[in-house]
């Protein structure tokens, strides 16, 4: 699996086999689209686990699993948000199954995937004003839907 | 033969158990009150209780009663429960189990304890009559943006074209409200209103489930009448006739004679109507909306279909003259192919009543009507239980492209054997 | 008539689980279908960054309730990768013992599950009763019949009970012999083919562009199966077979059915070889409280495949737990194949899909 470092297009931040079979890559959100291009068509990675957006106080990171079934490979790409400016390129004209993920990314921590032919939200009520995944959503707070016992009572 | 219990007519049965009443009663009367008494006028009472058209007209109504009461009740019931019981034993488990053991006031309860029968072990009979008073006591719900006379009418359409089937379906040759000269084709036609019915509840509903539902339900029952009016028009160029009797009444004589078990002349056992058997049997089930043909009401497409909007006992209606159109259905084939009512009578006894001696065929005809009624139920219950649903456009499939021209081929067959039969041997 | 929109759902009797599934119909064929999912939402990656990373197991047991042994499987999976933990020979083997009866006891729901939907009635209550007997054998290793807590970082909960292998082989040769039973009633019924061949296709690209795994994605004709490709546990001694539709064209309802089917014969067979060989010793390693990294796991979970990424920044709690369910990514491909059937091929085609809204929603 070493012989996938070699292969890679330069501007990366950080590239690293983490485990046998696993390769994890930092990038900057510029470079996305050529890395997981050249993934797709040169390296084969057919197959997109997952879509992750993880909300690091200063930063955020857009996490892409990709696998690959002939080489048995994944593929980790971490890459990095500004904090100000959520905005990242959309995956979905490479891989259809980016959609959903994209989606729910949007959903629960507010990252826009410009591209995406549908972001809105998917997990939560249409109508939801927050994005509640982000830390800075404290985990009992004023929420949007109440009950009418707790409205009533006063309660958290 | 005259096997039947009821004889020779209901209507004449009912009149002469009206007359003996009201002879009881206009006596009564004569006695109580004699001439010169202050309560002489009592004595025109007693003259028009014997009066002809009065005893007429209670033994008309009490007929009707009678039919509708053993169709609409005794007969759903009893077939509920068949049903009920029979596909909860092919699922491996007990079935419905409330009876009379389960009411809770004396001495049902008194008596369970007794006999250490808890309430949930008994036959099961009761489980449907239960199930009537959960849907009388429903709230009647109509649907806001509905047609609301429409929404009314189509339960009452369908309930009461079922009930007029039973005016002309015998279930012996004398238990039978009117014994007209046509009573094939007015069964057939009552039968067939029902359609008219589903059709009319699935728009008035304002939904569009029940919209599709009705309109399957219209398609798929439109397709399957032509097979089915085209297999009794085989039996028909057997039978010649169609009065219901009489064409029961061709089918009990002796076809052969397999050692000592005779064969009756039954319809099922000539080779066209063999092939007009399952025609009409494909499509009976088709007409009964059951089970592989349930796409009107699919539980799991459309929740119910046409019937989604109904609640309390309108659903009750609509839901519980299914089963009595698998009555005339299962009726209507033990009719027309396995010779009716016709069984052979073992004994017969003869007490006398009254100066009259009154023969009570064991067992009579009736018995062995609803032995076979109930047998080719079952038949079609186990049928239902057992497969999935057909789609709707593969049911339309098959009711146009492979049932019709298996129908044709019946009636060419029929009418060839029927011209041809003597000449080539006897071959039927 | 007009095209226009039907809602199927979310109460409805089709739609197992809490979603809604809008087609689009021209008289009755569908043009377009659009799923909305979300009802179920229980915040479950905000409730896991608080509670400890044992204490998360309980939660996600509750993620696929049908199906719960292999989701706390695979998170187990991906905490044990992050803190380095090895789990001893006799976990892992009772651990695949646990899976493979979770999976069977998912697969007959599923089973008692398609056959009402298309009408079979009496295949619900045949597979509910054979499902009963795997969840007496589950509660008799695990302690409950659903939502078990079973596994732990670092192995299980408990060790094998005493006699469990005889129980298990009363059950699986039952089983077996049930089997042939729902081979007749299900595969020789002319109507059922009728009903699921060529209906709901989806062609091997396409499955693969959308994120279509496990079961599904085999009935493309993919030979894919994360046990072999990946192995975990002691999968790598197990021998069993992927079940693959090898039949030509395949991706219809069928075929799904068919994989899903199969499945079970495959479970029943590694069920036995994994009690066999159980090797005797501990069954659990000791966990640190703490932990830092971030690692993921990918298990074949009774439905596809289901990934658990976890981040830890050296406190007792998750930075960060992401959950990717396979439901969440075949329901995303399902407008692809209802497109151009009938109205009334919606739930063969969904019912063969296997949703389980539970780990779709989160």
């Amino acid at each position: 699996m070493r012989r996938l470092r070699e292969r890679f297009p330069s501007a990366f931040t950080e590239l690293r086999v983490v485990r046998p079979s696993v390769v994890k890559a930092v990038i900057d959100r510029k470079d996305l689209v050529e890395v997981c291009t050249h993934l797709k068509k040169e390296l084969g990675f057919e197959h997109l686990s997952c879509v992750t957006a993880v909300d690091w106080k200063d930063h955020f990171e857009s996490v892409y699993h990709l696998y690959s079934y002939k080489l048995g490979t994944t593929a980790q790409i971490n890459a990095v948000i500004p904090y100000d400016d959520p905005k990242i390129a959309s995956l979905v004209p490479l891989w259809n199954a980016a959609r959903y993920h994209e989606r729910e990314a949007w959903d629960l921590m507010g990252v826009t995937y410009e591209g995406n032919p549908k972001l809105e939200r998917i997990l939560l009520p249409k109508d939801f004003r927050y994005h509640p995944l982000r830390k800075d959503f404290p985990q009992e707070t004023e929420r949007q839907y109440i009950t009418r016992r707790k409205l009533k009572t006063g309660g958290r | 033969m005259s096997g039947a219990l009821v004889s020779p007519d209901l209507f004449t049965l009912c009149k002469v158990l009206i007359t003996g009443i009201m002879k009881i009663q206009s006596d009564a009367i004569l006695a109580g009150a004699p001439v010169g008494s202050p309560v002489e006028p009592l004595r025109g009472v007693a003259y028009f209780l014997m009066e002809d058209w009065f005893l007429t007209l209670n033994a008309w109504m009490i007929a009707i009663t009678i039919m509708v009461t053993w169709a609409a009740a005794i007969q759903l019931l009893t077939l509920m429960w068949m049903e009920r019981k029979f596909y909860s034993r092919l699922q491996d488990r007990y079935g419905i189990m409330i009876s009379i053991w389960s009411l809770p006031f004396w001495p049902f309860s008194w008596w369970a304890q007794r006999r250490n029968k808890p309430t949930h072990r008994g036959l099961g009979y009761l489980q449907n009559v239960a199930d009537g008073v959960k849907l009388l006591q429903k709230e009647n719900i109509t649907p806001a943006n509905a047609d609301s006379a429409m929404f009314h009418t189509a339960p009452v359409l369908i309930a009461s074209s079922t009930v007029m089937i039973f005016a002309a379906l015998p279930f012996s040759e004398g238990f039978v409200i009117a014994n007209m000269p046509m009573s094939l084709l007015f069964i057939l036609a009552a039968f067939s209103l029902a359609p008219l019915g589903i059709l009319i509840a699935g728009w008035a509903s304002n939904n569009k489930y029940s919209l599709i539902g009705g309109m399957r339900a219209a398609a798929q029952l439109m397709a399957y009448e032509i097979p089915l009016l085209l297999a009794v028009i085989a039996v028909l160029v057997y039978a010649g006739t169609l009065n219901v009797i009489d064409i029961v009444a061709k089918q009990e004589t002796l076809l052969a004679s397999v050692g000592p078990i005779p064969i009756p002349n039954w319809n099922v056992f000539s080779i066209p109507q063999f092939i007009g058997f399952a025609v009409f049997a494909t499509a009976m089930m088709a007409e009964m909306e059951r089970i592989p043909f349930d796409i009107p009401e699919a539980e799991a497409e459309l929740v119910e279909g046409w019937l989604t909007e109904y609640s309390g006992m309108r659903f009750g209606l609509v839901f519980g003259f299914k089963w009595m159109r698998a009555l005339a259905g299962s009726a209507l084939v033990v009719i027309l192919y396995f010779g009716g009512w016709s069984g052979p009578v073992f004994v017969t006894l003869t007490p006398s009543v009254g100066g009259t001696v009154v023969p009570i065929p064991i067992p009579p005809h009736e018995v062995w009507f609803l032995l076979k009624v109930y047998f080719l139920y079952l038949v079609f219950v186990w049928v239902s239980w057992s497969v999935p649903r057909v789609r709707i456009d593969q049911i339309l499939n098959i009711g146009w492209k492979r049932l019709i021209p298996l129908a044709l081929l019946a009636i060419l067959l029929a009418a060839s054997f029927v011209a041809l039969g003597p000449a080539l041997g006897g071959i039927r | 008539m007009a095209e226009f929109w039907v809602n199927m759902g979310p109460q409805h009797p089709m739609t197992h689980g809490l979603w809604n599934m809008r087609v689009k119909i021209d008289g009755e064929t569908i043009t377009d279908a659009e799923p909305e999912i979300g009802y179920l939402h229980r915040g479950y990656e905000k409730i896991m960054e608080v509670r400890e990373f044992q204490k998360n197991v309980v939660l996600t047991d509750r993620l696929c309730y049908v199906s719960s042994i292999t989701w706390s499987h695979a998170y187990c999976l991906a905490c044990e990768k992050i803190m380095d933990v090895e789990v001893p020979p006799r976990g892992q083997w009772i651990r695949v013992i646990a899976l493979e009866l979770q999976r069977v006891a998912s697969h007959l729901m599923w089973l008692a599950a398609y056959g009402p939907d298309l009408g079979l009635l009496t295949g619900l209550l045949w597979a509910l009763r054979e499902r009963e007997l795997f969840l007496d054998l589950l509660q008799l290793l695990t302690g409950a019949r659903m939502n078990q807590n079973f596994p732990r970082i670092g192995g299980v909960r408990n060790d094998l009970p005493p006699d469990f292998d005889k129980y298990c082989f009363k059950v699986i040769k039952h089983f077996r012999e049930k089997m042939s039973e729902y081979e007749r009633l299900f595969q020789d019924s002319k109507i059922f083919l009728m009903r699921t061949q060529g209906v709901g296709k989806i062609s091997l690209a396409d499955a693969i562009d959308w994120g279509v795994t496990g079961p599904n994605l085999r009935a493309c004709g993919m030979d894919v199966d994360l046990r072999r490709l990946e192995p975990y546990e002691a999968y790598p001694e197990v021998e069993f077979e992927p079940q693959v539709w090898r039949g030509g064209d395949g991706g219809d309802s069928y075929a799904r059915f068919m994989c899903r089917f199969n499945e079970l014969r495959e479970s029943c067979s590694i069920i036995e070889q994994a009690v066999k060989k159980a090797p005797s010793g501990a069954y659990r390693a000791k966990a640190p409280r703490r932990a830092e990294g971030e690692g993921f796991a990918r298990t074949e979970d009774s439905r596809g495949e289901a990934l658990f990424y976890v981040i830890g920044d050296g406190d007792d709690r998750p930075y960060r737990v992401k959950i990717r369910s396979p439901v969440f990514c075949t329901m995303a491909a399902t407008p692809i194949m209802l497109r151009g059937n009938k109205m009334a091929d919606v739930v063969s085609i969904l019912g063969s899909v296997d949703v389980c809204v539970g780990e779709m929603d989160k």
